[in-house]
């Protein structure tokens, strides 16, 4: 039997596919979820972190004796008194060079941007913690700092530059390329700092249990196990004697849950005050604090023929990672090129990131990292080359894509230390089946319609290719109790994304019982020896099918012993709704009562082991690749620049969706931060490098108000043949081509094609740009040209 | 995002709030709807020693009509204004406008009065204040001065109030029954803070434009009238051309604030677009209706 051919659950088993209700939900609608603010220990102490509140310069003295002096306060530290901490550790990486980038948990010698801890103060309460950052005395001497990255790179420190590595990638004869090409084209593009807001910001609470000689951090979230050993290694601590804890996690999306200067903050004091020390992390502090993403600027240049088949593609890619590199070094940079060719051939390719450190908050992953800015790229390419030959932007993809019959393909270029190979997908098919669903050509019948009467409507389209399910491993640990639940242990992690319910759902089918009899246990460092967390869209596929697999053991071990109670042979008996039964009239036993017969102390067990359950891991060197489309419709108010989404339809090709429901509530939910990143949400700074962008109201996030209407397809055209139930994760495809749909669409309804050549659009870029743009058209005409 | 210490007084009547405001002196502050005052001080960009809260008082949350004025006390709510709180052209006006003031839980407890004091340029009732020519009430324990709006109102985040002052009530005149009135603003989503806006009313006599009232608020530093804009529209005829040439005159003599979000050039842009809006928004009002 091959492992595609999997046997079909019976009815009342069949839980994969189904939107079934989130198993999550109840407590978080009833107000009984537990978040780490609503977590409080007995003696707790509060710290509060002082910030650099320049972007630049060297630290002259920090005066803490003030804030000493105040009453509840227990202790303050500046960065010379916690210089034996370590700096921030980064992921292993191919990359080298980056160690002496790393940030200290507390700024010594030099500060780097706004936000960066300078002290911290831990007292009694909240307020008093907060009265006496207010009484640090900080005294700097500022330095000029370095804010654009595209800009020749600064001094870093004596000698080492603000360009800690330049990440190159590529293959194929890229000169012969161009020399040969029939035209040329080139873009200069750029997308803005913009990052995750979600609505919990981080918070911590530490606590060094003496009795057992454990560290407890709780407020852990995305990737407990790593963090764990980290902090095991950085405080010279037996990974045995650190204990992390996810509570109810309000949004990550790649921020949340990694290690900033806080958690190690927050150990050092629990460790040394041996009382619980709780951070909970405001919102003014989130905005220039916690990791930024996106701002890159490239500068790529495309070889084509005559009916716009690429032949090669030239990229440099100015990356701004800002002040420090922290823990994902210098991924972000490395994957956009790595994974910038999205569905697309291209015989030959050549790439170099720099990767550069500037006076901003450090940046790292913001969901679909380096996928939505390569996305906005790519699709501005391929619109730019069709505009050139005077040809169908559609019909330049159509050229360009990879067949269906082509995959897997191997890309020869390396993303997130893996090698790139398109596991599956039917691109053309989507186009077609997208295009189709949005009803593609008479929204562009019904825009220019109403254009003809004024108004400026546009339609826009982006192809992307996302990337899941990134290993290496996973592992689960599943057991029938005696009451006949289930219990699924996992080290991956939840960030609200609904993963225990979709977990469930492939256990129930796969073993024959209720989803709602399964709960699945996560977040604790203790419960399981291993974890990689939740991130990269890999939770459904890797613990996805280590459930699945634990289940098949388990199912076997429960239908091989009841087929000894119940005399008879395995292939007659079935599992419906946890009973193991020969038909509906045959004899049966339940697991529940499987389960006690294989209790330890259970004369009926034999020589069996122990227990009705099973442990299993799941291995995956390759990421699989979900693939979709964004369709937008857009209504420009030309006189104020406003950009207003009427519709919007997004497909997406996940393989295998467990829950569309939950899957649908990703894409739309993802979308929002798209359309933040493509048209609102900016992280801004003045020339002293002072963040303008530190409150919601001048980081504009979308809101109700600002959303469309939304359609999604979601498709299961091409399942991955990496994992036997074909799952591609869902989790970053709503967000990954809305900039490039909403580029084009504001093309479309300004009849501009490569107006857009930055995001986000907002309304004062855009009048100034269509400005420019018109006095360059009017200037080329002057000159007789077109 | 907690704030500093400070001191709470909760009196029940206006003389004794004022007392406790002239008790406190330079760094007290009266404590209305607290919509901006409470963040401020939650970042702690506000320091007060001592809040004096007035919501506690009943006198300061009647609306009324007296004398051709309505006569707006310190807490009445944004909310009061969801339906018209005078049968004529201004109950509908403040209508139409109460649902550009930032969202719903907002409205329900910042007040007209607190959003005067506040005195931020882009403030909703700054703008109608300033442009309908508002007298305002401030009471001390030495007594009562009236003040128009345009003297009080001094500049961004600034007025002529002394500390020991409470802001009681604002006076706005009413319309007259043939005025036609309107308002547009400009902001990137819904319930921001304008990034331009413009209220323009006149009295209808006979098809020509008389008493033209046409006022900018979120361009400059402060809330005004306009007078290059009411120059050109004074006794003419409302057409669209003329409303275009008077969002012209008006972008014209602004001088807009400039920040490192926001150009001086955007703004500027922004004022004819604002007026010539808002001023045919006031020609499609009619007597069942005003509206943006």
């Amino acid at each position: 039997m091959g492992d595609h051919d999997l046997r079909q659950p019976p009815e009342a088993n069949r839980f994969i596919g189904r939107s079934v209700k989130r198993l999550e939900d109840p407590p978080l609608l009833a107000g009984r979820a537990r978040f780490v603010g609503d977590l409080n220990f007995p003696g707790q102490l509060h710290a509060r972190i002082v910030r650099s509140p320049v972007a630049h310069g060297a630290i002259v003295e920090v005066d803490t004796q003030a804030a000493q002096a105040l009453p509840g306060v227990v202790a303050v530290w500046a960065g010379d008194d916690l210089q034996h901490l370590p700096p921030i550790p980064f992921r292993a990486t191919a990359i080298k060079g980056l160690t002496p980038y790393c940030q200290p948990a507390v700024a010594r010698g030099m500060v780097r941007y706004v936000g960066e801890p300078v002290a911290v103060v831990i007292a009694e309460d909240p307020y008093i913690a907060e009265d006496a950052a207010d009484l640090v005395m900080i005294d700097i001497d500022e330095h000029e700092p370095y804010l654009d990255a595209a800009c020749e790179p600064a001094s870093f420190a004596p000698s080492l530059s603000c360009e800690p590595t330049v990440i190159e990638k590529g293959y194929g004869d890229v000169d012969e390329a161009f020399s040969t090409a029939f035209a040329v084209v080139e873009l200069e593009l750029k997308t803005g700092r913009h990052s995750a807001v979600p609505m919990e910001t981080r918070g911590l609470l530490a606590r060094y249990d003496t009795a057992r000689d454990v560290l407890e951090l709780h407020g852990a979230a995305k990737r407990p196990h790593w963090n764990r050993d980290q902090l095991a290694d950085l405080f010279k601590l037996s990974p045995a004697s650190i204990e992390l804890y996810e509570n109810s996690v309000g949004g990550g999306f790649g921020v949340r849950g990694e290690l900033y200067p806080e958690d190690l903050i927050l150990c050092h004091a629990a460790l040394v005050l041996k009382r619980p020390v709780k951070w909970i992390e405001d919102r003014r502090e989130h905005l220039m604090a916690t990791n930024h993403s996106r701002e890159q600027t490239h500068r790529i240049h495309a070889a084509v023929d005559q009916k716009g088949r690429i032949a090669a593609l030239d990229e440099t890619l100015f990356h701004d990672q800002g002040a420090y590199v922290r823990t994902h070094g210098a991924r972000v940079a490395d994957m956009t090129i790595g994974l910038l060719l999205g569905p697309y051939r291209v015989p030959a390719y050549r790439a170099k990131a720099h990767y550069r450190l500037t006076n901003k908050t450090p940046a790292a992953t913001y969901r679909a990292p380096g996928r939505f800015e390569g996305t906005f790229v790519r699709e501005r390419l391929v619109e730019a080359i069709a505009v050139r030959l005077s040809l169908d932007p559609m019909e330049v993809r159509r050229v360009n894509l990879i067949a269906s019959s082509e995959m897997p393909y191997e890309r020869n270029l390396s993303a997130l230390e893996t090698d790139v190979v398109l596991d599956s997908g039917d691109y053309a098919g989507l186009i077609e089946k997208s295009l189709a669903f949005s009803g593609w050509d008479e929204l562009r019948r019904e825009a220019e319609r109403r254009r003809a009467q004024g108004e400026s409507v546009g339609v826009g389209f982006g192809l992307f290719v996302e990337k899941s399910g990134l290993g290496p491993s996973e592992l689960v640990e599943m057991r029938v109790e005696a009451d006949g639940s289930v219990t699924v242990v996992t080290g991956a992690a939840s960030l609200g994304q609904g993963m225990e319910t979709a977990i469930a759902q492939i256990c129930a089918e796969t073993l024959g019982v209720d989803y709602r009899r399964v709960r699945v246990l996560h977040g604790d460092t203790n419960r399981i020896a291993f974890g990689f967390g939740a991130h990269a869209s890999r939770v459904s596929v890797m613990t996805g099918e280590a459930t699945r697999r634990a289940s098949e053991i388990v199912r076997t071990k429960a239908l091989e012993f009841a087929a000894e109670l119940l005399q008879r042979h395995v292939n007659q008996l079935e599992i419906v709704g946890g009973v193991v039964q020969d038909g509906k009239e045959g004899p049966s036993v339940t697991l529940a009562d499987l389960a006690r017969q294989l209790h330890p102390a259970s004369p009926a067990r034999g020589d069996r082991e122990p227990g009705l359950s099973a442990s299993a891991w799941f291995h995956n060197k390759h990421m699989n690749y979900p693939y979709g489309a964004h369709i937008a419709q857009v209504r420009i108010d030309q006189a104020t620049g406003h950009v207003a989404v009427e519709r919007y339809a997004i497909t997406y090709d996940v393989g295998r969706a467990i829950n569309p429901a939950m899957i649908e509530g990703q894409i739309v939910g993802g979308l929002a931060q798209g359309l933040g990143g493509a048209l609102f949400e900016e992280f801004l700074y003045d020339q002293s490098g002072q963040p303008l962008s530190v409150t919601l109201a001048d980081y504009m996030m979308v809101g109700a108000t600002e959303m469309p209407p939304v359609d999604v397809l979601i498709l299961e055209d091409a399942p991955s043949p990496l994992n036997p139930l074909g799952i591609k994760g869902a989790g970053e495809g709503g967000v990954t081509a809305a900039g490039a749909a909403i580029a084009s669409a504001v093309d479309d309804a300004l009849q501009r094609p490569g107006l857009v050549d930055r995001l986000p659009v907002t309304p004062q870029y855009l009048r100034r740009r269509m400005q420019q743009y018109d006095e360059a058209l009017g200037s080329l005409s002057g000159q007789g040209a077109p | 995002m907690k704030p500093a210490p400070f001191v709470l007084h909760s009196p029940k009547t206006v003389s004794e709030a004022v007392a406790h405001l002239a008790d406190i002196g330079e760094d007290g502050l009266v404590l209305a709807g607290g919509q901006s005052l409470v963040p401020m001080m939650a970042l702690r960009v506000a320091y007060p020693s001592d809040l004096v809260d007035i919501n506690g008082i009943e006198e300061l949350q009647n609306i009324s009509v007296e004398n051709e004025e309505l006569a707006i006390g310190a807490t009445v709510r944004h909310a009061r204004f969801y339906d018209p709180v005078e049968p004529g052209p201004l109950g509908r006006l403040l209508t139409s406008i109460v649902h550009h003031i930032a969202h719903h839980p907002i409205r329900e407890r910042g007040t007209f009065c607190g959003s005067l004091a506040h005195a931020d340029p882009a403030s909703e009732w700054c703008l109608v204040a300033a442009t309908l020519g508002a007298k305002l009430v401030l009471v001390s324990q030495t007594g009562e001065r009236i003040v128009e709006a345009g003297e009080f109102i001094d500049g961004a985040m600034s007025t002529t109030r002394e500390p020991t002052e409470l802001l009681a009530q604002a006076r706005l005149p009413l319309l007259a029954p043939s005025a036609r009135a309107g308002f547009y603003e400009f902001n990137r989503r819904a319930g921001d803070f304008a990034l331009g806006m413009a209220l323009a009313a006149y009295d209808d006599d006979d098809g020509l434009m008389r008493n033209v009232r046409v006022g900018l608020g979120g361009i400059e530093d402060r809330a005004a009238r306009n007078s290059a804009a009411e120059a050109v529209l004074e006794g003419q005829r409302p057409t669209q051309s003329l409303f275009a040439d008077a969002g012209r005159a008006a972008a014209e003599s602004v001088d807009p604030m400039e920040d490192a979000t926001t150009s001086a050039e955007y703004r500027r842009d922004l004022t004819a677009v604002c007026v010539e809006r808002a001023l045919a928004a006031a020609a499609a009002s009619s007597s069942a209706q005003t509206s943006r």
